[in-house]
């Protein structure tokens, strides 16, 4: 009992003191990702991407000759857990602010926590409800399914298609997405005639897309959805031997999604995507172009994997930090918000944010490149 | 009427992987009367060994074959290590345990393997096949082979065989088959390296249409026992007939009432059937002697 006293007071003090020399000038970032559970392949790449980013930055003097201390948590995708540790980093680790919400879940729990505390938080998931209302302290990186929706019915009217019919998944990606596109395809003059669904784990979709090809006068064919859903569905529209466009959503955007179609099949797919699928095609003096080619060879150096639209949306969350902290020249969270709200023109993998007190996300449509897979790889289609 | 060929295959192609997973079930549950829900984790099992093994350079029938064997002594293992010390315990518990058991299948493939989804090449190309307006993809044929050739490679083995009849001896009562000297322990063990066996040859036939990950093992498990209960649990001919007639159900609710209720109808019509005849289309009826 004694023993089991002694060691709990040393070990406090160890504690203390090593508490006392990281505060002498270190800026504490905290986060909480969702490394494993359902949601892992998203928060496994943007974990990656932190820590690298971090070591990066600390190598290279810190910022503004302050070293980055990055705590991270992993809530595995559960709310609850987010919750707890957003808490956690809010009142035991003191940190100046928070990356972190890999999904949308996690996301909304850890907001109310970080508007009390008045912590900034950037956040990877990509619901409209997280910016929209605009919350004081929390900002997003990647873009919406609206705008998804919205870049694809762009590409739609270019190429003179008027009446489309959609197939979507009945998960939470699937869901979602159909409905904002449902909400705003009439400001585009295309017309939805047939809108088919498909549960997660089914094996054959030809059935719907049969009954979408019988349509009168359909030109396009729509798939929002997320996992093997529309892998299986690009196979079965090959199948069948459809010759009509098929467009995917940005949930797809990687190189796993046309192995998993088969080159031959996804051919000719269109999706709207980030830059970092196409970074060597961009043009020279585009400036996203060195952003993205020099987070994906650090990346590719770093674990010996492709970097993913993801890790993009964690690099995108980080830099943000980084350059308003800088701006800021200050540690106090209040000047980290104001300096992140007042982003202009960063350059990041996803696109490039111009914030504002009415637009916490920073990103217009344009930043979607419209890509095309042709030849089992992603180019850009216009 | 191409349209209706199309509903047709999809029904069939679908049906048959159901079929496949049902009749993964009937082994065990013929020796034992427990239901095992780690089938769909044999299934998933079978997809994924597979799927690692082309990838580590072995051609395809040579991984096929490493992939059924490997879980087949994991169904082995499964009855070593979970279900027979726990002998004793009601059929309600065991079920419990295969439960538990698929938990952690998936938990430990999810490690030993990954958390990506994987797809096998289909077995003969995948230039579909055109009939009547309507096409088929060949490895859907493959699906279909495998699940009649299932099929009757388990009715001759509960018809025709000694040790297939010793399998329904032991469900029928314990008991007395062990006093005619049945070695219930070698038959339960027998059980479930098939039913894995079957389970994994389910996942090697369907990962090109289906793909497969870590955590499908579920979904397969709950359509196949769907489709057995349909067809009547423990009957080779429900199995296969259960399966392909849900498959068609969802087919036809999909091609000509809506795909946003095809599940539902066919739950609706499972329930209704089970209503009417609660052992399944071709269940037997139980007859206990007092």
């Amino acid at each position: 009992m004694i023993n089991k006293t002694l060691t709990t007071k040393a070990l406090t003090g160890i504690l203390a003191l090593g508490l006392a020399g990281t505060t002498m000038a270190e800026i504490r970032i905290g986060s909480t990702l969702s490394e494993t559970g359902p949601a892992s392949f998203l928060g496994d790449p943007e974990a990656k991407t932190l820590r690298m980013l971090v070591d990066e930055v600390n190598a290279a003097g810190g910022i503004n000759g302050e070293q980055i201390d990055l705590i991270m948590y992993d809530d595995a995708g559960d709310p609850n857990r987010a919750r707890t540790f957003a808490t956690r980093l809010i009142e035991d680790d003191e940190v100046v602010a928070i990356i972190g919400g890999t999904t949308t879940g996690t996301t909304l729990a850890i907001m109310p926590m970080v508007d009390e505390a008045e912590i900034p938080f950037i956040s990877m998931a990509g619901a409209i409800q997280i910016i929209d209302p605009v919350q004081p302290f929390t900002f997003k990186t990647p873009h919406t399914d609206r705008m998804a929706c919205a870049r694809i019915f762009d590409d739609m009217q270019a190429r003179g298609i008027t009446t489309i019919g959609m197939i979507s998944g009945t998960g939470g990606f699937g869901s979602s997405m159909r409905d904002q596109c449902l909400d705003i395809v009439g400001d585009y003059g295309i017309e939805v005639v047939a809108d088919e669904r498909y549960g997660g784990q089914d094996a054959d979709m030809t059935p719907q897309l049969t009954n979408i090809r019988g349509k009168d006068g359909i030109q396009a064919i729509l798939n929002p959805g997320f996992g093997q859903g529309p892998a299986i569905v690009t196979r079965n529209y090959s199948q069948l031997g459809i010759d009509l466009p098929l467009y995917q959503s940005h949930g797809v955007a990687s190189q796993g999604f046309i192995d998993l179609a088969g080159p031959e099949a996804a051919e000719g797919v269109r999706l709207p995507g980030t830059a970092l699928l196409v970074g060597d095609q961009l043009d020279d003096n585009d400036p996203q172009k060195s952003v993205v080619l020099d987070y994906s060879a650090a990346y590719e150096a770093e674990y010996g994997m492709p970097v993913t639209t993801f890790g993009g949306y964690a690099h995108d969350a980080f830099r943000l930090l980084v350059d308003a902290i800088e701006r800021a020249g200050s540690t106090e969270s209040q000047d980290i918000r104001d300096a992140i709200e007042a982003t202009d023109g960063l350059v990041g993998t996803t696109g490039i944010y111009t914030m504002s007190p009415e637009d916490h996300l920073g990103l217009d449509i344009s930043a979607f490149r419209m890509l095309e897979i042709r030849d089992g790889g992603w180019m850009l289609a216009d | 009427m191409p349209e209706l060929m199309q509903f047709l295959f999809s029904g069939v192609t679908v049906g048959a992987v159901y079929a496949l997973v049902a009749l993964g079930f009937t082994i065990i549950y013929n020796a034992s009367d427990v239901v095992n829900f780690a089938q769909g984790e044999f299934a998933m099992l079978g997809g994924m060994i597979a799927v690692f093994a082309v990838s580590a350079g072995m051609p395809l029938p040579l991984a096929a074959v490493v992939a059924i064997i490997v879980t087949g002594l994991i169904g082995i293992g499964l009855n070593k290590l979970a279900i027979e010390p726990a002998r004793g315990a009601p059929v309600v518990s065991l079920i419990i345990i295969t439960i538990g058991a698929a938990i952690f299948i998936k938990g430990a493939t999810k490690l030993i393997f990954d958390k990506q989804l994987h797809r096998l090449p289909a077995f003969s190309g995948d230039t579909p096949i055109q009939l009547m307006g309507a096409t088929i993809l060949p490895q859907s044929l493959w699906v279909i082979a495998g699940a009649i050739g299932v099929f009757i490679g388990l009715w001759l083995f509960f018809t025709r065989t000694l040790i297939g009849r010793a399998v329904l001896a032991t469900s029928n009562n314990r008991l007395a088959a062990q006093l005619v000297g049945i070695n219930i322990k070698w038959v339960m063990t027998l059980a479930f390296s098939l039913s894995a066996a079957i389970g994994a040859l389910a996942g090697v036939l369907i990962t090109p249409i289906t793909l497969t990950s870590y955590d499908v093992g579920i979904a397969l498990a709950l359509k196949g026992f769907a489709a057995a209960m349909l067809g009547g649990m423990g009957n080779p001919k429900g199995a296969l007939v259960g399966g392909i007639v849900l498959g068609l159900l969802e087919a036809m609710t999909a091609g000509y009432i809506s795909s946003q209720y095809k599940d539902a109808a066919a739950f609706i019509v499972i329930l209704m059937v089970l209503f009417f005849m609660p052992q399944g289309l071709f269940g037997l009826k139980s007859t206990d002697r007092v």
